[in-house]
């Protein structure tokens, strides 16, 4: 797995439940080092055993503990990167999830053999989208639906999201765009950062 | 009855969404349309009624100072100026007019950042937005790139130097005396090497404890480093013995006198925890003059040799390794 993505994991829990509990969660899974290092390279598994020591340790469930992880992902101020990249994939939270079947190729785009999950959307109209999602993670679509929650907040849209379950071998999230310009959008420019 | 827009006015609307940096020439070459993203560029305003070649610094291909001759590069990538601002296009003919598509090439990136455009500023086609990404997530993994380098380079320093010292009195070890040795060797430096062995040191150790032990060697690589020059090497080597390199020094009068202080030093009782250490020192020297082809095994070899000479002399002295093996006492 890319150590982003164990990174990732690593730093939401210390930034919400503090250094001492991530020191608990890495003692848990037996981790080898203190921390994850983000461009390098861990077995797969890992990640899993990280994942399954937080809920112990934390007393939450896999699919909240994913949930507020794909939300802090796109809300936390440590990582607005990856807020203004999603920001990219379009000018409003419509064009957004228009754009979600990209996503894959835009995240090896700036990480070559970053682990993404498949991504397949279904537009029923009125604003109302299906996305099927596949990836080796057990509970990815919480993720995503974490991420979305936090997404839709950044573009001011109003937003009803639902985990479905699983269905032929990969989950399913329904998105309901109820007001795409419910409130004011966080500001983006294409050209601020690093500028 | 609908009133229908003239047609010009719909094809202006589509080519203003199709190619938002484009310019419609008329036969004179004097500017008769523009896109809404040119004109938000500086010098972009007022680009309607002035001559192309006035407005624009035509660089390529050279000498286009007439609409004959765009016309004669038609369908080939011209590189155009535009106060500054780098353009690349293509002309095609209209007719009696030209139009010339434009784009900012390579130059997108800081274009798009010194005139704030947006999305809505290039064509749903264009892959602006998409090279904007791309930049920021190359910026985003470099920056994560480097912080690991950096972590490294610290981590790779800090293991160099640990694998090189001694952790219990911070001396040099064994591994950094030999690298020491094999340099003055190389550089055909003249040295002396001086190796120190406590006296008395097993009994602080057995009636003491380790921890008096410990402090005692550390008390003793604190005399060793006052007693010597920043250049030269002072290695712990085994568990109470020691090894001094004095780079550049191969008089024996100085050598005598700093193996005098140290042994002096090292005679003081040593307090820990309110008990006194007692302790002593005997030395061996030897000087890398006395070789034709120094050796660094071979000096540390006579040096021993010097020292155990010292030792059974009656400890708390000092003896030069004499080649002809005569030693005499410092």
């Amino acid at each position: 797995m890319h150590g982003v993505i164990n990174r990732s994991i690593q730093c939401f829990i210390q930034d919400t439940y503090g250094a001492a509990s991530w020191g608990a969660v890495a003692a848990r899974a037996e981790l080898k080092v203190p921390g994850f290092e983000a461009m390098l390279t861990y077995d797969d598994a890992l990640t899993d055993r990280v994942i399954n020591a937080g809920t112990q340790v934390l007393g939450r469930t896999r699919e909240t503990l994913l949930e507020d992880l794909g939300h802090y992902l796109v809300s936390h101020d440590t990582l607005t990167s990856l807020r203004r990249l999603l920001r990219f994939s379009g000018v409003n939270f419509s064009d957004f999830v228009n754009s979600l079947e990209e996503l894959p190729d835009r995240g090896r785009l700036a990480l070559p053999n970053l682990d993404m999950p498949e991504l397949e959307l279904t537009d029923h109209g009125q604003g109302q989208f299906t996305l099927h999602c596949t990836a080796p993670l057990q509970g990815v679509g919480f993720i995503l639906v974490g991420l979305l929650r936090a997404m839709a907040d950044d573009y001011g849209a109003l937003v009803l999201l639902d985990h479905l379950g699983t269905e032929a071998g990969g989950e399913v999230i329904s998105i309901q765009i109820a007001d795409q310009s419910f409130n004011t959008a966080r500001p983006f420019s294409l050209g601020l950062a690093g500028a | 009855m609908t009133q229908r827009p003239p047609t010009t006015a719909i094809l202006k609307a589509a080519m203003d969404r199709l190619m938002p940096l484009h310019l419609l020439l008329d036969a004179k070459g004097r500017i008769t349309g523009c896109g809404p993203t040119l004109a938000k560029l500086p010098g972009g305003g007022d680009l309607i009624g002035r001559s192309l070649f006035a407005a624009f610094d035509l660089r390529r291909p050279a000498g286009m100072a007439t609409m004959s001759d765009l016309r004669a590069h038609q369908g080939e990538k011209l590189r155009l100026m535009l106060r500054g601002q780098a353009l690349r296009g293509l002309a095609v003919s209209t007719g009696k007019g030209m139009m010339i598509n434009l784009s900012f090439g390579i130059g997108v990136v800081d274009a798009v950042r010194a005139n704030d455009l947006t999305d809505g500023d290039f064509a749903p086609t264009d892959l602006a937005i998409e090279m904007m990404y791309l930049v920021e997530a190359k910026a985003a993994a470099m920056n994560a790139l480097r912080g690991l380098a950096q972590r490294l380079e610290g981590d790779k320093q800090q293991a160099q130097a640990q694998a090189l010292t001694d952790t219990l009195t911070g001396l040099r070890n064994r591994r950094a005396l030999s690298l020491a040795l094999d340099e003055l060797m190389r550089a055909q430096t003249s040295f002396a090497l001086m190796h120190i062995d406590l006296d008395f040191f097993k009994s602080v150790n057995d009636t003491l404890g380790h921890a008096a032990g410990d402090h005692v060697l550390q008390v003793v690589a604190e005399v060793l480093q006052r007693e010597t020059r920043g250049q030269d090497t002072v290695a712990r080597v085994g568990g109470d013995e020691f090894v001094v390199v004095f780079s550049d020094m191969t008089e024996r009068s100085r050598l005598e006198g700093i193996a005098r202080r140290i042994i002096a030093e090292l005679s003081k009782p040593m307090d820990f925890m309110g008990q006194a250490c007692r302790i002593s020192a005997s030395i061996g020297i030897t000087m890398s003059t006395h070789y034709e082809q120094p050796d660094a095994d071979r000096m540390q070899t006579d040096a021993d040799e010097a020292l155990y000479a010292s030792k059974r002399a009656g400890r708390g002295q000092a003896q030069f390794y004499k080649p002809d093996g005569d030693r005499r006492r410092a």
